[in-house]
């Protein structure tokens, strides 16, 4: 394999790991302390994609700078993250905790569904190009390739985002009663831990990742009802891989994901997809907790 | 001289948990038709004799034979078919079935048909057999209720007679009273033994209550720290002040 | 569990005489939701021991491509003959995939499930010198004993309603067997199956394969109906349909099933006609009613209904 084409690997696997770690470390973290599976974390990435498209598109109409698009995009997100956060938690999933888990997957699911059609009631079926914010940052070469400079905003974004989440539940008081809350909930509600407020707040940091990887993956794409779809499946695939619950697992499963799609793409296309199946088929044959994930004990 | 092959025999049976002892060189036989009683403080082992016993976990050194043969790191369902049956300190139940179901699944598992999917569960001479059961055990009263309506007493019961349900040879109970009230202990009691001694299933029982054992064990094994230190007739081991103060705990 | 003749036969006679008196998009609606229930009868078997396939969609697609191979490679349309390969292909494929599902439980197990299904639905996608790729494979008419079975027709529907009529009863058998119980006891009590001498893993297995054979089945009468197999019949939105449908019926008994799936069929055809851009969300919401008022299903709400119904009957015999 020549240097380019190892070169284009590496970035676009990168590329394709940031986006999946934006969305997979608020699903897992999600899963860690909820203890829910959430199928509508695709369903707010769609919103945030939507969202900070057309409030971009709306920015540049205005006539305002176009580098202000960037920060257009987390607003955007924000937005979502702040909105559906805490209403889902609070509306539907505060009534099911500790729910078998096909009422879980079942609720998210429809949630999801109600999204879906949110999105396209809101924002119609034509689909949306609002490439600004990728063209403005231009391209670079090394050697005969030539690369988006996009890349690396996208990258940037997503390890700040996880070094924030990282701080956020191990440096800070908050996260160790998140950690808390993970490891004993029932001794955590003894202690007098609000408990319902960390899951608010998890489940917000959760729908806010989601949301960040849909708007900054927006301006690469041509946002459209049911791109997110695809999504939710292959979140699943990288944190099954990584660990459910387990931040580091999810890095470390983006990576892996990412890496393995971009070395098929270039090699053996028609693996593209199944290529992620087949490694977490491989992960968790032997070790079904994932790579990272906590083994769970049998009791007697 | 007569030989009695024992129908339980280890051989310096050991397991540890990090630091623990949880069994410790533990070597004892138990013979046919031998109604058995392990007593000793919390935490001494016994729990971890009949998980060991069972296959549910595997001895560190030692083995494990059981009519004659090495069963040593069997799974629990292999032990289970050679004739094996235990009961659970907390009863192990099918929560959402019916008291009838549940004995209904042991007896199909037992005569070979638990993977049957075409033949019906309630199969007429099944039924009749499950009732009998009932019966014996003093629960006909509950027989198509949920099990989640049994009182504590019954759900002992009942988890004993999934196990009795097995026809085995040799029955462990892991503490058959407990959570039993003062006054139905030895009515329970009573019964049990009177179904297993009709049957001549060999038994142990792991106990609490010393008294139980006194009035209903024909030998006793006394656990402490994962060692047996005594062995014997009930009421000449169990009137040992040494044993006694073993056996209720040091602080 | 009792066969609930009352509604058995009344279902079964609606089924039989009410497609004469309707048009005939409503027959195909019918057909559709017949073949959707059998899947979905494997789907509520898992979700009555306590666990959730998240790719069924794996052997409806191996049904669905079963008759797909068969039209492309061979011209073959027999569905006398179609209909137990379909069963035997989806029971082989459940056969392999198994051996590794049988190990799992809960989310693992339905994730792994999910997994499969996103493989099969990668590979019909991407070999598309074999399987047709996004285009997938058309079948055309089905043939019976050579006669035409056309899509929508009454034969067709006849046909598979006759199909769903033996599934029904090999399925009833199933709940009413050791297997079946042992199989419900997973949820309940994993342990003391195990102290019964039975293994928990030879259980799911054996039940998976059934499943298998359901979903296959299910697919062979599916290709047939649409007139076309693509590799959207393994992927995972398709198994969430298959889940959605066995909650939203009710997977206790089996009429759950077919409850939610001519219920779901009727309410996705009219609600993409009226509503297109919110039938999806219609859909949502009901669930969202049923799981936090009714978790039991449809089938719940009726058996409350007909108790209300027979108590308040009785309780004018008495006033």
């Amino acid at each position: 394999m020549d240097i380019g084409l190892f070169t284009i690997i590496i970035f676009d696997g990168l590329n394709y790991a940031a986006t999946l770690f934006l969305i997979s470390i608020g699903l897992t973290l999600v899963y860690g302390v909820l203890r829910i599976l959430n199928i509508s974390h695709g369903g707010i990435y769609g919103l945030g994609a939507y969202m900070a498209t057309w409030l971009t598109i709306l920015l540049l109409n205005k006539g305002l700078p176009p580098y202000l698009s960037y920060f257009m995009l987390l607003v955007g997100a924000v937005i979502i993250g702040l909105i559906t956060g805490p209403s889902i938690e609070r509306l539907c999933l505060r009534r099911i905790y500790g729910s078998d888990i096909h009422i879980q997957l079942l609720m998210t699911f429809s949630i999801l569904l109600i999204l879906e059609d949110a999105m396209k009631l809101i924002w119609g079926v034509e689909p949306w190009f609002m490439s600004e914010p990728y063209i403005l940052l231009g391209q670079f070469s090394v050697g005969q390739i030539v690369y988006p400079r996009y890349t690396f905003l996208l990258i940037g974004v997503s390890a700040s985002f996880g070094v924030f989440l990282v701080w956020l539940v191990r440096g800070t008081r908050f996260g160790k009663l998140v950690v808390s809350v993970i490891q004993d909930r029932e001794v955590s509600v003894a202690m007098g831990i609000n408990v319902g407020l960390i899951y608010t707040v998890a489940f917000t940091m959760g729908a806010l990742s989601a949301a960040l990887g849909g708007a900054f993956i927006a301006p690469t794409i041509s946002v459209a009802p049911g791109f997110a779809a695809e999504v939710v499946v292959m979140s699943f695939a990288v944190i099954a891989i990584g660990g459910l619950g387990n931040l580091e697992g999810a890095v470390l499963g983006s990576l892996i994901v990412g890496l393995a799609r971009a070395l098929a793409i270039h090699t053996f296309p028609e693996l593209e997809l199944a290529v992620i199946y087949l490694i977490m088929l491989l992960v968790l044959a032997f070790l079904p907790q994932g790579l990272f994930g906590a083994v769970e004990e049998r009791r007697i | 001289m007569v030989e009695t092959h024992p129908i339980l025999q280890t051989e310096d049976l050991t397991k540890h948990f990090g630091m623990i002892k949880a069994a410790e060189t533990i070597s004892v036989g138990v013979n046919q038709g031998e109604l058995v009683g392990i007593v000793g403080a919390n935490g001494s082992g016994k729990t971890t004799f009949l998980n060991l016993i069972t296959g549910y976990l595997k001895p560190k050194r030692g083995r494990i034979l059981l009519m004659g043969r090495d069963t040593t790191g069997l799974p629990p369902r292999a032990i289970i078919r050679l004739g094996v049956a235990r009961s659970f300190q907390v009863p192990q139940l099918y929560t959402h079935m019916s008291v009838l179901e549940g004995v209904l699944l042991s007896l199909a598992a037992e005569s070979g048909s638990g993977g049957s999917f075409w033949q019906p569960l309630f199969k007429e001479s099944r039924r009749a057999e499950a009732l009998e059961t009932l019966k014996r055990f003093g629960l006909s009263g509950y027989t198509h209720r949920p099990v989640s309506e049994l009182p504590e007493g019954g759900r002992k019961l009942l988890d004993i007679a999934l196990s009795f349900a097995l026809k085995p040879k040799l029955l462990l109970m892991d503490e058959p009273t407990s959570g039993v009230s003062i006054e139905d202990k030895f009515e329970v009691m009573d019964t049990l033994v009177k179904v297993l001694q009709e049957s001549n299933v060999t038994t142990i029982f792991v106990e609490h209550d010393m008294e139980v054992v006194q009035r209903y064990g024909r030998r006793v094994l006394v656990f402490d720290e994962g060692r047996v230190i005594a062995d014997g007739e009930p009421d000449h081991v169990l009137a040992d002040p040494e044993v006694r103060k073993i056996v209720l705990g040091r602080v | 569990m009792r066969p609930n003749l009352r509604v058995l036969s009344i279902l079964s006679a609606l089924l039989i005489l009410v497609p004469l008196v309707v048009p005939s998009w409503v027959v195909f609606i019918l057909t559709k939701a017949l073949f959707t229930f059998i899947a979905v009868l494997g789907v509520a078997l898992f979700l009555r021991g306590g666990q959730v396939t998240f790719g069924h969609a794996l052997f409806f697609a191996t049904g669905t491509y079963t008759v797909g191979f068969s039209v492309k490679w061979f011209g073959f349309r027999e569905t006398l003959l179609l209909v137990p390969m379909g069963a035997l292909t989806g029971l082989i494929m459940a056969a392999f995939v198994g051996l590794i599902m049988a190990r799992y439980r809960g989310v693992f197990f339905a994730m792994l499930n999910l997994a499969f299904s996103m493989i099969l639905y990668a590979i019909l996608l991407k070999l598309y010198w074999v399987t047709g790729g996004t285009d997938g494979i058309s079948v055309g008419t089905a043939t019976f004993l050579g006669f035409p079975l056309p899509a929508g027709t009454y034969p067709f529907y006849y046909f598979t309603l006759v199909i769903a009529g033996l599934i029904t009863y090999v399925v009833y058998r199933f709940l009413a067997s050791p297997l079946g119980y042992f199989f419900r006891a997973i949820a309940d009590n994993e342990i003391r199956i195990e102290y019964s001498g039975e293994s928990v893993r030879r259980v799911i297995y054996l039940t998976y394969i059934l499943a298998g054979g359901l979903g296959g089945v299910s697919g062979v009468l599916g290709a047939f109906s649409v007139g076309h197999v693509v590799p959207e019949d393994a992927y995972w939105v398709q198994s969430a349909h298959f889940v959605f449908i066995a909650l939203l019926g009710g997977f206790e008994g089996i009429l759950g099933s077919l409850m939610g799936a001519v219920a779901f069929e009727f309410i996705q055809t009219y609600s993409s006609k009226y509503f297109p851009y919110a039938w999806q969300l219609t859909l949502g919401g009901i669930m969202l009613f049923i799981i936090l008022f009714r978790p039991g299903g449809l089938w719940a709400i009726y058996e409350s209904l007909a108790s209300r119904f027979s108590s308040k009957t009785e309780g004018s015999t008495h006033g």
